[in-house]
């Protein structure tokens, strides 16, 4: 079975705040929800298929009885921020099968407000195998993307310079953005001057700590046809998680060369097709990476991919996260993966801001990665077209 | 100046039922991976069955403790600390920390050796950690 038109993406909302101290997480959940749902048409009584991750408290149980929701298929699939993209695939799926015709996708949270940022250690849970292994050296958000930016750099001669064209390319789309949290332009040399956070990351390789939240509503082609929206379908998807494998890691990859060639033969394209993409940027090595292990470009030449602006939208070959991403925009929950949807349905659209949209924007690609570039993530990738 | 390697405290880890010979070897002073004998494969972190063909043949062996740096980060924000990754002369490649020496000085391909750590602190002592640390390349 496939889910190549199985089902459209029908409402789209990502929160407006940045920082909400006075909201709960379920709240901020309940508001997306309610956000989406009108932007699709729909009303919480049409939702009959629930999906959230680890940022939802308390799970789908809590989340179905806070949302009021009555509902007969549940998914809370957690591989951290690309959590959301897959959950599109699975909706796709579910309503292939019959499962459900109107999914509702959820994600939210505070990290700002509650001081949490990608420095300080991990938290840990009891019985998990790997951790006793890991968690007495020190393993951060940060520290773990370098250590695969390092080698990286090592192998295929990736610089810093490079590194930070991603970035520029970000601030460029996020000035244009009313609600990013970040909006000034800056230069490659602004990048290289921010201090140092981990080798050879700097602070401006990062992407931002904020609040905010998104939802997606995912529904059966007959409801989607007789919606007053654009129409997008749901082409092709992949996922797939990477872990140490027992010793014999490469850090030098992401599982994105997994779950991208999947996505790809499912859609029947091929990265050449693909107008605008979102590509999960929690650092900027995390996109360089991605863009390789797509077919972007060849593996190692991601360096010369993303230079010279190659990634501003009207300036480059490949627009990418032109909301400016988690570098500018945001990263709800420390997880940006429904952020990357939610853009790249408003490309497909038509509906982004002008000095950024895509023309033509017909076919889109979404990828995330969730979880640690150096110990365990998740990939997931999607690909949406504009019928 | 560089920038010399200072103590750190370090989480105490978990003692899962199936690690505790490694956890007591370290006390000695000891690196234990294990290893296959349906597959012959060595793998890291340590389990009951083998993750490259699970066969449940898998026997603890001690490490050389010498391998080399296969990457590593610097850790610049609060006091320094360098995470790692070493590939041991026996295959695996295992997280780790770099330790007793200039955190500058580091480099990617470096022969290190192991030496160990206790976590946790004085009031509370914790499992020995196995790091690693240059060796004098004259």
């Amino acid at each position: 079975m496939s889910i190549k038109g199985a089902a459209y993406i029908a409402g789209a909302f990502e929160h407006p705040l940045r920082k909400a101290p006075d909201l709960s997480v379920a709240a901020i959940h309940a508001e997306c929800a309610r956000g989406a749902l009108a932007d699709a048409g729909l009303t919480f009584g049409d939702v009959d298929g629930y999906f959230c991750a680890g940022d939802a408290p308390g799970g789908v149980l809590s989340m179905v009885e806070y949302l009021g929701l009555k509902v007969r298929h549940l998914d809370g699939t957690d591989i951290g921020g690309s959590s959301y993209i897959a959950h599109v695939s699975h909706a796709a799926q579910a309503i292939a099968a019959g499962k459900c015709r109107v999914a509702l996708i959820t994600m939210g949270g505070r990290p700002r407000s509650e001081g949490r940022s990608g420095v300080k250690q991990k938290i840990v849970a009891a019985n998990v195998p790997d951790t006793p292994f890991e968690i007495p050296y020190g393993p951060t958000a940060v520290n773990e993307y370098a250590m695969a930016a390092m080698r990286h750099m090592h192998d295929y001669g990736t610089t810093s310079e490079q590194l930070a064209w991603i970035k520029v390319a970000a601030s460029h789309h996020a000035q244009y953005n009313p609600n990013a949290m970040l909006r000034d332009v800056v230069t490659v040399e602004e990048v290289l001057a921010s201090p140092m956070i981990a080798d050879p990351l700097h602070r401006l390789d990062c992407c931002v700590v904020s609040d905010g939240g998104g939802a997606l509503v995912v529904v059966h082609p007959d409801i989607a046809k007789n919606l007053n929206r654009p129409l997008v379908r749901v082409m092709g998807a992949g996922e797939a998680p990477k872990g140490l494998q027992g010793g014999k890691t490469n850090l030098t990859y992401s599982g994105a060369v997994w779950s991208g060639p999947k996505a790809f033969e499912e859609a029947g394209v091929t990265p050449q097709d693909i107008k605008y993409a979102s590509i999960y940027d929690s650092f900027t090595i995390t996109v360089l990476m991605q863009l390789e292990d797509l077919g972007f470009c060849e593996k190692g030449q991601g360096g010369k991919f993303v230079a010279d602006g190659n990634l501003i939208s009207g300036v480059g070959k490949l627009p990418i996260n032109t909301d400016g991403g988690g570098l500018n925009n945001n990263h709800p929950a420390s997880r940006g993966g429904i952020v990357k949807v939610i853009e790249a349905v408003r490309q497909l659209r038509g509906e982004t801001n002008p000095e950024v949209q895509v023309k033509n924007c017909d076919l889109a690609l979404v990828h995330g990665t969730g979880g640690g570039l150096s110990s365990r993530h998740g990939s997931a990738t999607l690909i949406l077209e504009r019928v | 100046m560089g920038t010399i390697y200072q103590d750190r405290i370090m989480t105490i880890p978990e003692v899962h039922p199936e690690h505790k010979e490694y956890w007591d070897a370290a006390v000695e002073g000891k690196l234990l991976i294990k290893k296959c004998a349906s597959c012959g494969e060595f793998h890291y972190y340590p389990r009951v069955i083998c993750p490259h063909c699970h066969s449940d043949k898998t026997s603890w062996f001690e490490a050389k403790g010498t391998g080399h740096i296969y990457t590593y980060s610097v850790m610049r924000h609060g006091k320094p600390y360098a995470i790692a990754f070493v590939e041991l002369d026996e295959g695996p490649r295992m997280m780790t920390n770099i330790v007793d020496c200039d955190l500058d000085e580091i480099r990617i391909d470096q022969k290190v050796k192991v030496v160990f750590k206790q976590s946790g602190n004085q009031e509370n002592p914790g499992s020995f950690i196995a790091c690693f640390t240059p060796i004098e390349s004259d």
